[in-house]
């Protein structure tokens, strides 16, 4: 049985672990609100280029004899596989990486399991530690999830011109980039988004429309296209920082939530098995007065 | 009839309102976006993007390049960057005019795309420098 000064120093042990966790959860919370206005932000240009690229590749791919570029439709061949993965650069987040990573090996194990090569980009150092341990051949340089206190469309552009580099030599042929998105602060889930070749779908808006006359493009299609390619790549990356960002606030938040909630209980139950002790002790020293006071 | 204009950066949404017409700075010069016009989708380069509302100026931005989709009922700018004419420095376009054009005497002509890319900012730096002068000067109220 543990003596009552040890039990004083757990009980003082757990309340300042319950400030940290406390603290930890109102800075994440206040993070969370910042991190979630500014994904709000960011989301009227990234919808409006989305539907610009859209419009644009459709009326390309209907014309013939312009080869369209390897940010488009990729190298052409699908034997290199990278995989840009978005983590955190600090822990205590509860599962928020954990669950990534566990998104990144499935692909990456069915890649390889088809005779494909994988290289992992991992943004974020927490992915590219534990990534590391399984893909140690597989690993590029990491790059940092954030670079100052929020997400930057720099450092999106940084990044981006990083793959386009890789792209350029060769490094690879395909290119998937995995994040976690944000769906309330209980609740991230990991998802992969096609980067290059961008995944060109059916235009609805045309269809929605069948009246409306056909765009026009100035200077012309072509180049438009070959300036907008790098510009949407640099803007995915920039709304997937923030998803992430965002995503792993909320999981802070939650998961010091619980730490500080788990510590209240403990600090409860020691509480109690002190104040029994002290009892214990009480009884115990009244018992040998009392039966010494007898034998004299 | 009227337009819904957007002015939006990577960053925010910085002007949303209804206007007349919308004239914005495109590569292959100033093109106006009126109500029914034909859809549209240009590049921009760095200037001034006007917005009219019964023949009056309602608002004037600086936007340093970007892409315009315009349809017949919307004018969407989706600007690199956005900065309103008083926050312009004609002394920090100035110097960063000398960086550019310091490093555009050391690109070959065979770097298509550092050349192209160097063209858009010096242009860009340019109109910055001739939009913060006008303004200073008080030709832009």
């Amino acid at each position: 049985m543990p003596s009552l000064k040890e039990l004083r120093g757990r009980i003082a042990g757990v309340k300042s672990t319950r400030k940290i966790t406390s603290a930890m959860k109102m800075v994440a919370a206040s993070k969370l609100r910042r991190a979630q206005l500014q994904a709000e932000a960011s989301r009227p240009y990234a919808e409006t280029m989305r539907k610009m690229m859209m419009e644009l590749a459709s009326t390309l791919e209907g014309l013939e004899g312009i080869p369209l570029p390897a940010l488009l439709k990729g190298t052409g061949k699908d034997q290199i596989h990278l995989l840009v993965v978005m983590t955190s650069d600090r822990g205590l987040a509860g599962g928020f990486n954990a669950t990534m990573v566990r998104a990144v090996r499935k692909r990456a194990d069915e890649l390889i399991s088809q005779g494909k090569t994988v290289k992992i980009l991992p943004i974020g150092a927490k992915g590219a530690d534990i990534l590391g341990r399984y893909y140690p051949g597989s690993m590029l340089a990491t790059m940092r999830s954030i670079m100052g206190a929020a997400p930057s469309y720099d450092y999106a552009s940084t990044v981006a011109a990083k793959i386009t580099a890789l792209l350029e030599e060769g490094q690879f042929d395909c290119c998937t980039l995995f994040r976690n998105r944000f769906v309330n602060a209980m609740t991230q889930i990991p998802e992969q988004i096609g980067l290059i070749p961008l995944p060109v779908g059916d235009n609805d808006n045309r269809e929605k429309a069948g009246d409306v006359a056909p765009y026009g493009f100035e200077p012309d299609e072509e180049t438009l296209l070959t300036r907008l390619l790098p510009r949407n790549l640099e803007v995915q990356l920039y709304a997937a920082m923030l998803e992430s960002a965002a995503g792993e606030q909320g999981a802070r938040m939650t998961a010091m939530d619980n730490a500080s909630r788990n510590a209240g209980k403990a600090i409860d139950r020691l509480s109690l098995k002190y104040n029994r002790t002290r009892q214990a002790n009480i009884t115990n020293e009244l018992i040998e007065i009392i039966s010494g006071a007898e034998a004299v | 009839m009227t337009l819904r204009a957007e002015i939006v950066s990577p960053e925010k949404r910085h002007l949303e309102m209804d206007v007349d017409m919308v004239v914005v700075p495109g590569t292959e010069g100033d093109i106006a976006a009126m109500p029914g016009r034909a859809p549209l989708m240009l590049q921009l380069w760095g200037g001034i993007v006007t917005l009219y509302k019964d023949e009056q100026v309602v608002a004037r931005l600086f936007v340093s390049g970007g892409f315009v989709d315009m349809s017949a009922d919307r004018c969407i700018v989706l600007a690199d960057s956005v900065r309103a004419l008083k926050d312009l420095s004609p002394d920090d376009a100035r110097q960063r005019l000398g960086e550019l054009e310091a490093q555009w005497s050391h690109v070959g002509p065979e770097e298509y795309q550092a050349h192209d890319t160097l063209t858009m900012q010096i242009q860009a730096v340019r109109a910055e420098l001739e939009a913060g002068e006008e303004f200073a000067k008080g030709e832009l109220n």
